[in-house]
């Protein structure tokens, strides 16, 4: 089971956090900073595994972006790396070549998508025709709902 | 600002965020979240009532503020307000506030069940999935107890939408990790295992996840699971990539689906049924085959999809452990890998090779891979890849390549990087030890050891060092001679000062001759290291110092001269100033007898755990730990008895009394004959008309031939309990493992599916101790798990094992005369529902009462003269049944309990031993010799002892080991 995932970008600013046990807010920060840390100082020809107290961490690299999960010491490390990969492949569908202003602007979006694809640390729906129909319904739902909304309000004004 | 392409877009949050994005340092980042939060506030405190939109921004930008790191304290009841709105968005903002900052408040916990509650019962697909993502998102325990029984339901109602059904499997699997105690097992369970049938992948690959949780906690509930999920995987495996439309990744069917059916199966052990089972070892060829053929796409994410199936499949072949073919072939496989371009690959291949590596089919294959490994050692990038060749390299080790890997570690500890330099040290302080075949090898590797990375050697492996040197005699004069040339560099580390302190301090005399290395020279080599060194070390130098008092007294008053000093009469240190008294005062007023008595040598340190071994599982988490003292590993001639994890420094208190030191010593691990204690009563305490005392004591008469033992044991307890059950008489004893044990005194008696019953003995003479582990392998209790009347009588055992628990039972025993039968260990338990028997016999055999004897050349045949009585000779000459490895054949005859006399026999390549066999009643002296022939590939083993039985006992047990 996944135990958490995290997204950093190369200064280390966390832009994603999803963490699937139970810990405390000073547990999560430590952990973030020391794999931060970590993940950061390897080189990029590096594998994309490593042991990190009893895990283990799977991470790539995209563009700005690094993703990073940890998985449990039976867990399977290469389908961690395509959970990873269709995940992005997801922000990409939804976003339209997704790059990391998206994810900062949208982190809400970010999140919907991943519940709809990973669910309590396991892949919950692997077709990306499905997760992407999930969200866009959802979008549909909101559209309506917002149509009757005024313009001075659309513009902040309120 | 980049323009927000979909969704709702809130201006005033994008706005927020590009300031925050804009803000040239941490302090101005600050400044524009407090006005933010003070604005957040306000609005939220204010009289107008906020409507849902305005509600739904601030909950938003508190949320993002939180995601930046920064605490927030406000804002939680705003957010279980969106909770109840009839607008989508809002209430998804809710959720997702309510999911990232989870708050133990009860209060809000009500507040939020209940939306939860009304969103659950809504029959609105959209709002029963954010509902089921709350909960597996926050997964607490008042949700477990508010919902868990809706979600079976709502799982398995047959009018739920796939989408629903999938994340209520998913939601069930979260409460089940946090309160597994809550969720209800019921009727619910065989209609879940069915939707491994679903049409919908989707919904599939969820159930599979929560079926393999449910699996692991009760087995039994599950196990139709396994023949649908070989039907489901075959179907998967054999189907055309197009079969599966968009559930296929890259050309590979269902990759995450294949992975998580995989890792059901590896709940359970092969299956019963034969076609179900020759089903599955197609499916796991077909996968091993189709990483021969070329790939379809170029794409990386092409072969990692199919090579993360590949992985999982090899995970399941070495957990059923069943089918050698496969296992040679899944590690020949892993062998490509070790050579592939890509990092990941090879990094995994090692990983997966190491648990290959235990398991006896593929051991062997795994070792002709040892090249590369070493290889990997030496030219790997990336450090994370080389910790996994040592981890490969430790696991492949045994006593044929022990020595090369040993030196391959040595060498690449001189250049590791050091985050791993101490557990590179900790695995070869253990292999040098484990197959040590002459000690005088595993002296210079510790030394070596700590010469290359001394800062890494911790203080376990150099305690080992000199608990070893004691008790061998066989190696102290080298020990002493190898420490002392070591000394003589000129910049040496503090441990070799301590160890060569210690053991020049002990054995110093056996140099002494040499007047290279006289009492005064070696004096003062370790006085010249004294001032660097710090306070324990030299407290240990001083302790040194007073036993060379007492081994050479021509040195005694060049030494009082240095205790006498100031800088140790008047050191600030109350220790060492302590001892430079009190030994000073020693010195000066005992007598030679005296001191000798206090000054004795070290008695031997009682046999343990590896204390070194005790770290590296503590360091790795003994998962992590190949356990190479494996059953597979019968030719190690000097198992260390593993049962004691207490750490023992060598006590270094040569100013106590022996007696006194022995004391300190002995507590932690001699076993006190209290009633309490697990302790089969010997004859020598119960009185012994019991018959069952005669039992494990082997008391049988020499013209019996100790051929009643076995009925003896459980045959007949006269009103002491009833007798076992007639099922448990006629379960077939297993002595599978039995002739394994003659040359070794540890590793697995007995393993099938269910349990694993594992050994650790030690004998001293006539007497033994016997630890005996039964292991549950399932994750389902044992239940009345009855061992024979006998040993309950010894210890109260326990009648239930917990899954995936052991439990230890201990036998004490006496070798009253001599015997040719084992005793045979009836067991019986409820696994399921099913009576459980077992039958094991116990490999107590007589050559474990030796005691080795050396003697000459000349010494040797006088007896072997002595000893020609027709009767007293056996003889037996036999084909070998392994390759003739001289190392191998010295190593199981020291394991079979005699000493290896070296230069007796005037052929070289013949082998010669003597022992005596200790009983209670009498010693039988005993020789032996074996004559190969390697042309031939026989063997000749002679044995003569003053007493034939002995003679004919100790040739049956031998002449099987070849």
């Amino acid at each position: 089971m996944m135990q958490f995932m995290l997204l950093f970008s190369r200064q280390g600013k966390l832009r994603l956090q999803k963490w699937y046990v139970p810990l405390s807010d000073k547990e999560r920060k430590k952990i973030s900073r020391d794999l931060v840390q970590t993940i950061l100082a390897r080189k990029p020809k590096m594998c994309s595994f490593l042991e990190w107290r009893d895990l283990k961490i799977v991470y790539k690299r995209y563009a700005s972006l690094y993703f990073c999960c940890a998985v449990e010491d039976q867990d399977n490390e290469l389908i961690t790396l395509e959970i990873i990969h269709r995940y992005v492949e997801l922000l990409d569908k939804y976003f339209g070549s997704v790059c990391e202003l998206d994810i900062i602007f949208n982190f809400e979006k970010a999140y919907f998508i991943l519940d709809e694809f990973l669910l309590g640390g396991e892949a919950q729906e692997t077709s990306k025709k499905n997760v992407l129909k999930a969200i866009e319904q959802a979008d549909l739902l909101q559209e309506e709902a917002e149509a009757p909304r005024s313009v001075l309000e659309e513009i902040g004004l309120t | 600002m980049p323009a927000v392409s979909k969704g709702d877009g809130m201006r005033g949050l994008a706005v927020f965020i590009s300031d925050i994005r804009n803000c040239k340092s941490k302090e101005a980042e600050i400044k524009r979240i407090n006005k933010e939060l003070a604005n957040i506030r306000s609005k939220f405190k204010g009289d107008k009532a906020l409507d849902g939109y305005s509600k739904k921004k601030y909950v938003c930008k508190l949320l993002f503020i939180f995601l930046l790191g920064h605490d927030i304290d406000f804002g939680h009841m705003e957010a279980v307000n969106l909770l109840s709105s009839n607008k989508y968005t809002e209430k998804q903002i809710g959720y997702l506030f309510i999911s990232v900052l989870v708050n133990s408040n009860s209060d809000l916990i009500r507040l939020i069940n209940n939306a939860i509650k009304n969103d659950l019962g809504s029959r609105n697909p959209t709002f029963m999935n954010l509902a089921l993502h709350c909960i597996a998102n926050v997964g607490s325990r008042e949700m477990a107890e508010a919902f868990v029984s809706d979600i079976p339901r709502i799982l398995v109602a047959g009018d739920t939408m796939d989408s629903v059904k999938q994340s209520a499997a998913l939601c069930l699997l979260r409460l089940n990790r946090t309160s597994p105690d809550l969720v209800p097992m019921g009727e619910w369970t065989a209609r879940v295992v069915h939707l491994l049938n679903d049409q919908h992948l989707g919904v599939v690959t969820a159930a599979t996840s929560l079926i393999t949780t449910l699996a692991q906690k009760s087995p039994d509930d599950f196990k139709t699971s396994i023949s649908l999920a070989v039907t489901r995987l075959s179907r998967i495996v054999t189907s055309a990539c197009i079969d599966l439309q968009d559930y296929t990744y890259y050309f590979v069917a269902a990759p995450w689906l294949s992975v998580k059916l995989l890792r059901l199966l590896q709940c359970y052990p092969p299956p019963e049924d034969a076609a179900l089972r020759s089903r599955l070892t197609e499916c796991l060829e077909t996968i091993l085959n189709k990483a021969q053929e070329p790939p379809k796409s170029k794409k990386v994410q092409h072969s990692n999809a199919k090579n993360a199936v590949l992985f999982e499949a090899i995970s399941l072949i070495i957990h059923h452990d069943s089918e050698p073919t496969l296992l040679v072939r899944a590690c020949n496989q892993l062998g490509q890998f070790l050579q592939h371009r890509e990092t990941n690959l090879r990094y995994l291949a090692l990983e997966s090779m190491c648990t290959l590596a235990s398991s006896e089919f593929s051991h062997e294959a795994v070792k002709t891979h040892m090249e590369t490994v070493i290889n990997a050692l030496k030219t790997e990038r990336d450090v994370s890849v080389r910790q996994r060749a040592v981890d490969l390299l430790y696991a492949m080790c045994d006593r044929s390549n022990s020595k090369q890997i040993v030196a391959e570690m040595l060498s690449y500890l001189e250049n590791a990087d050091y985050s791993i330099r101490e557990e590179i040290v900790l695995k070869v302080a253990i292999l040098a030890e484990k197959y040590a075949v002459d000690y005088t090898w595993y002296v210079d590797t510790i030394l070596n050891l700590i010469r290359i990375a001394g800062d890494y050697v911790s203080e376990e492996v150099w305690y080992r060092v000199i608990q070893i040197v004691i008790n061998r005699d066989d190696v102290q004069g080298y020990a002493a001679k190898t420490v002392f040339e070591a000394l003589q560099a000129p910049a040496c580390h503090e441990n070799l000062v301590k160890v060569g302190g210690y053991i020049l301090g002990e054995f110093g005399n056996l140099i002494a001759g040499d007047s290279r290395s006289s009492p005064l020279v070696q004096f003062n080599l370790l006085h010249s290291k004294f001032h660097l060194c710090s306070v324990p070390t030299r407290a240990l130098l001083l302790s040194a110092y007073i036993k060379f008092i007492n081994l050479f007294p021509e040195v005694k008053g060049t030494i009082q001269e240095v205790l006498r000093s100031d800088s140790q009469l008047r050191n600030a240190d109350v220790e060492l100033q302590q001892r430079a008294v009190e030994y000073l005062r020693l010195s000066c007023i005992a007598s030679t007898d005296i001191l000798a008595t206090v000054l004795e040598e070290m008695p031997p340190f009682p046999e343990r755990e590896s204390s070194i071994l005790a770290k590296l599982k503590k360091k790795k988490g003994s998962m992590n730990v190949p356990d190479i003292d494996d059953s597979r590993k019968n030719m190690n001639g000097n198992g260390h008895v593993e049962h004691n994890n207490n750490i023992e420094e060598p006590s270094e208190a040569p100013a106590q009394s022996p007696a006194s030191v022995v004391a300190a010593l002995i507590p932690t691990n001699r076993p006190r004959p209290t009633s309490s204690s697990p302790i089969i009563p010997s004859s020598g305490i119960m009185p012994a008309s019991h018959p069952f005392t005669d039992l494990l004591n082997l008391n049988s008469p020499p013209a019996t031939g100790g051929g009643s033992l076995l009925v003896d044991v459980f045959s007949d307890f006269p009103g002491q309990a009833p007798a076992p059950p007639a099922a448990a008489a006629t379960a077939e004893v297993s002595e599978d493992n039995f002739l394994r044990f003659v040359c070794k005194n540890n590793g697995v008696l007995f393993e099938n599916q269910l349990l694993q019953i594992g050994l650790k003995s030690e004998y001293r003479q006539n007497l033994g101790r016997m630890y005996v582990f039964y292991g549950n392998k399932t994750s389902a209790q044992f239940l009345s798990f009855t061992l024979p009347q006998l040993i309950v009588h010894a210890k109260p055992a326990e009648p239930v094992i917990e899954g995936g628990a052991q439990m230890q039972q201990i036998f004490n025993m006496e070798c009253v005369s001599d015997f040719s039968d084992a005793p045979v260990l009836q067991i019986q338990f409820r696994y399921g529902g099913a009576l459980q028997n077992l039958a094991v016999k116990l490999p107590i055999m007589l050559n474990k009462f030796f005691q080795p004897t050396e003697m000459t050349s000349q010494d040797f045949f006088q007896r072997w003269k002595q000893l020609g009585a027709p009767q007293q000779e056996v003889q037996k000459i036999f084909k070998s049944q392994h390759p003739m490895d001289i190392d191998v054949t010295k190593a199981k005859i020291i394991g079979f309990g005699v000493a290896l006399l070296d230069g007796v026999d005037p052929n070289p390549t013949n082998f010669v031993g003597a022992g005596v066999i200790h009983t209670k009643s009498t010693q039988v002296g005993c020789l032996l010799r074996l004559e190969p022939n390697t042309q031939a590939q026989m063997y000749r083993l002679t044995l003569r002892t003053s007493r034939d039985s002995v003679s004919q006992r100790l040739c049956d047990l031998l002449s099987e080991q070849f």
